[in-house]
């Protein structure tokens, strides 16, 4: 730090100084965010036009003739792999999270902006990296996202034998290097910098979710480091460390002595508590703005927070529910169907606190709030089908069929994403200062909502048929009836006119950002701080002179005795009128 | 109030689909019909917390609209009905796992008066193995495996000579009879799943895992691989006959031991169905992810370097040994390299092929 810093309470700024420093090189976490955000959404795009090319397989076969098995493998794995890590968990944690920790807090920025800035440039060599692999001969990994030893490293597997499966293991490691640095900045930050009367307790609870994400993310993402640094070594070097004896193209490989199931402990132990490092930061948003549009108070924030902890507690010991049939000891199904069933408890506790903070509510329909509601309805339906899975023995004929399919989407691909359309369309006015278009948000929403129900509800049905996921053709099967094609129609048709839809909202999104009305300070009258700031949109430094003090709870609407509905957290009981 | 009838359509469509869905569990034909009832316990309890909670939902969003002016009531902790709930989900949960719990227990707690099979995954075909008369399985080493000793059998080993093997992705089984899988792979992961029994179990290398179940129903069922396995994990089809116990007899006793596969001299069509290639190459004329063997022996083939190379043997061969050398157009570079099969063992492919086009 120079001496043109600017000093607030015995603190030193960093400040920018030039185009590069504000808009490129930022150490600012706004401006991070809105790289993580941008960096995301892009490759997020790519992820869901591979899950286009993925339908038109699946709807209308051979019509594409490049859609080969191979590479149809290769849509399925890339599409997974982006969308849940660098896309979901990219753009809560290093977009929402960059964003709202400081602002909600009342702090001026990261404990660390520098590794902050590193954060962001490390993720970025890694979506690059992972890119790349579309680029190299014999192109990306098809091993599927799970990358289960030993197909994903061997010929057989598209991209297992070049350097499509290197690729992309090498940039899960520098993604765990860059949310490893964006994650220790969280944690810090939410212990040592909150405002004046900001205790634990008093936090929102996107902070806390985003604060145990993080936990979880650090605990879990070095299980996934060692998994992909092992696999390396077994494809490079030829270590065994997940390879046991191999028979394959007519010879004995040189392997010996490894143990395939190893590396799904590994994945999983990663894997399970992933779902939540997603799920919780959506919860999270959903906490936020089912308060703000309901004008109601959360219900019963003591009981949210306790069984968000209990959830992700729970996360870590649940992972082989994944791994049922896996041939691991089947003895262990005992524990993991119980522990599993139980993490269902506090997940219904967190569903029944907000749809009873809709009660005695005065309900604003906005599109943040249509985002909320369709969240429920989605969370609720793919959780409760979760309680199949699960249950062992009722997994036994679901699992790796179309059901699983059905579920993971609704739960942990269209709720996220809706909580995130949801949080998009409520803080772009504190971004930008600028309102979205709500008639181009409601069509967005319409057709997103009604569109993903259409298109990953029948899944659930052929599951009970019995179709296995992860097949390329379903001609040769018997048992597979013509009517099941037909439906396969029908939901590449939905997810094509789903796909379109989204260019609406990054329509709304770059019309808005010049054409926009002009956002009042605080249009959703929400409590939180990150609407208290001097300006708006908030600058470098995010409070002026005076850091905010916090006088109360993030949900104090509808209090009695007040004249507006509601006070924000940094007015002092005195000033209540 | 579009929100509100868009949503109830929703919710009750969701629950009236479970009456007339077209698509529901294939018919069972195995002893695993409580697996099923578990499935309709967890659809009418979960069926029952989602039309309460939507219908709650929606009742708030009809009752309680922004009204300019209005104030929500300011409730934020209500323990008693806190716990309430808290208790009735725990008990909807207990209610849920205690038969899941219940038939896993059937599961896994292999009976000992079974049939014993074990069933072998590779890419991608499936292949078995019965004890024979003695009873009892010959020991079996990964390293062992070649094209000819394709169960990886220690040709030394005194009870593994009278082992049955079944190499053409074709099993058969009594009806009625207990069946304990014990299953294996010689390369990657595979799953055994016949949609009909319900039971489903992944093929490991290197252990071994176990999967029984009892057919109660004749017939001809789909053997479906529903572990990822590589390009041809779709087309990893096997399939499972349910005899009466003469019929199984009688086929049982056509079956070759291992003694006799030892002996036999190098036959295409053998090796072809052991090495699996036929899970990509059809030899009923059908695309797959490889050229169809039919009537293809001779003709000209078009190469995606643009050369066009006649089909014969030469080209047979090495498009075994280094596939990569001479991709045919349209097709995908994704086979694996046979490299160490013998020039006898080659012949004998591309003389079975020859027979394909006659």
């Amino acid at each position: 730090m120079d001496q043109n810093s600017a000093t607030y309470e015995g603190q030193k700024m960093y400040d920018p100084k030039g185009w590069w420093d504000t808009y490129v090189f930022s150490q600012d976490h706004k401006v991070i965010a809105l790289q993580y955000v941008c960096v995301a959404l892009a490759i997020g795009l790519t992820g869901m036009f591979l899950s286009l090319l993925m339908r038109m397989q699946l709807g209308f076969p051979g019509l594409f003739e490049s859609i080969d098995a191979g590479s149809y493998y290769q849509d399925v794995t890339m599409h997974g792999m982006i969308m849940v890590i660098y896309l979901l968990t990219a753009l809560f944690l290093g977009g929402f999270g960059n964003y709202l920790i400081p602002l909600m807090l009342g702090c001026r920025d990261m404990a660390f902006p520098f590794v902050n800035m590193l954060s962001f440039w490390m993720y970025f060599l890694s979506v690059i990296i992972l890119v790349a692999s579309f680029f190299v001969e014999s192109g990306p990994t098809g091993a599927g996202w799970t990358l289960y030893p030993p197909q994903s490293i061997l010929e057989g597997t598209p991209g297992g034998d070049g350097a499509g499966i290197i690729l992309m293991l090498a940039s899960l490691a520098v993604f765990i290097v860059a949310f490893t640095m964006g994650g220790l900045n969280y944690i810090t930050t939410v212990l040592q910098s909150r405002a004046k009367g900001m205790t634990l307790m008093r936090m929102p609870l996107i902070i806390w979710c985003i604060f145990l994400a993080t936990f979880l993310g650090l605990l879990a993402f070095p299980a996934l480091l060692v998994g992909a640094i092992m696999l390396i070594f077994d494809r490079v070097l030829e270590t065994s460390f997940f390879m046991p004896e191999i028979f394959k193209g007519g010879e004995v490989l040189d392997y010996g002595g490894g143990s395939p199931v190893l590396f799904q402990h590994l994945f999983w132990f990663f894997g399970h508590p992933e779902v939540y490092i997603i799920a919780l930061p959506a919860f999270g948003i959903i906490s936020e703005l089912i308060s703000v549009h309901a004008r109601k108070n959360i219900f019963g924030y003591n009981m949210m927070v306790w069984a968000l902890i209990a959830i992700a507690g729970i996360a870590f010991i649940v992972w082989a529910h994944h791994m049922y049939v896996a041939g691991m000891n089947p003895y262990l199904g005992f524990f993991f169907a119980t522990t599993t069933l139980i993490i269902a408890v506090p997940t219904a506790i967190k569903v029944y606190n907000w749809v009873l903070t809709l009660w005695n509510a005065n309900i604003k329909m906005t599109v943040p709030m249509l985002y909320c509601l369709a969240f429920l309805v989605t969370f609720l339906n793919g959780g409760l089908t979760g309680l199949f899975l699960g249950n062992v023995a009722v997994d036994v004929p679901l699992s790796d069929t179309y059901f699983v399919v059905g579920h993971f989407h609704m739960v942990m691909a269209v709720s996220p994403v809706l909580a995130l359309y949801g949080g998009l369309y409520h803080w772009y006015p504190s971004v930008t200062g600028r309102m979205l278009n709500d008639t181009l948000g409601k069509i967005h929403f319409w057709i997103t909502f009604v569109g993903t129900y259409l298109i990953y509800f029948p899944m659930h049905y052929i599951g009970f048929l019995g179709v296995p996921r992860r097949y390329y053709s379903n001609e040769q099967y018997d048992f597979i009836p013509q009517s099941v094609a037909d439906l396969n129609q029908f939901i590449t048709v939905c997810a094509l006119i789903v796909g379109a839809a989204q260019f609406i909202l990054l329509y709304n999104f770059i019309v808005s950002l010049y054409k926009g009305a002009i956002a009042p300070k605080n249009p959703w009258g929400a409590c939180t701080l990150e609407w208290q700031t001097l300006e708006s949109p908030p600058g470098h430094g995010n409070w002026g002179e005076q850091l905010p003090v916090v006088y109360r709870w993030p949900y104090e609407y509808g209090l009695p005795g007040a004249t507006s509905d509601f006070v924000p957290q940094n007015v002092p009981d005195e000033q209540i009128t | 109030m579009a929100f509100v009838i868009v949503t109830a359509i929703i919710v009750i469509g969701t629950v009236l689909w479970n009456f007339v869905s077209p698509w529901w569990f294939s018919p069972l034909a195995s002893n695993w019909g409580f697996l099923d009832t578990t499935i309709l316990i967890s659809l009418v309890i979960t069926g029952i917390a989602f039309v309460l909670i939507s219908a709650f939902i929606l009742y708030c969003v009809v009752k309680f609209p922004y009204r300019e002016g209005n104030k929500s009531e300011y409730e934020p902790e209500n323990p008693a009905l806190e716990l309430k709930l808290t208790i009735i989900t725990t008990i909807g949960v207990i209610a849920l796992l205690a038969p899941g719990l219940y038939a896993w227990k059937l599961y896994v707690e292999l009976p000992v008066d079974a049939l014993e099979v074990e069933g072998v995954g590779q890419q991608w075909v499936w292949s078995y193995r019965f004890p024979g008369e003695d009873g009892v399985y010959g020991g079996t080493n990964g390293r062992l495996f070649s094209s000819k000793n394709t169960f990886g059998l220690n040709p030394d080993d005194p009870y593994g000579q009278d082992d049955i093997l079944i190499r053409g992705g074709e099993v058969h089984l009594p009806i009625n009879n207990k069946v304990v899988f014990q299953l294996r792979s010689k390369d990657v992961l595979h799953d055994f799943y016949v949609p009909q029994f319900r039971a489903k179990m992944d093929l490991v290398p290197g252990q071994q895992s176990n999967l029984w179940f009892e057919p109660t129903v004749l017939g001809t069922y789909e053997v479906a691989c529903a572990e990822y396995c590589g390009t041809g994990h779709y087309a990893m089809r096997g399939v499972v006959v349910v005899d009466t116990e003469e019929d199984f007899k009688t086929w049982l006793a056509e079956q070759p031991t291992f003694a006799e596969t030892m002996n036999e001299g190098a036959n295409g069509e053998q090796i072809v169905q052991t090495l699996g290639c036929v899970a990509c190459h059809s030899v009923d004329g059908s695309d797959g992810i490889g050229p169809t063997w039919r009537d293809t022996y001779g003709t000209n083939r078009a190469l995606t370097s643009g050369e066009t190379v006649v089909v014969d043997d030469e080209y047979i061969k090495t498009s075994i040994v280094n596939p990569m050398s001479q991709i045919a157009e349209g097709y995908a570079p994704v086979m694996p390299a046979y490299a160490t099969l013998s020039d006898e063992e080659l012949t004998a492919i591309s003389d079975y092929i020859k027979t394909l086009s006659e």
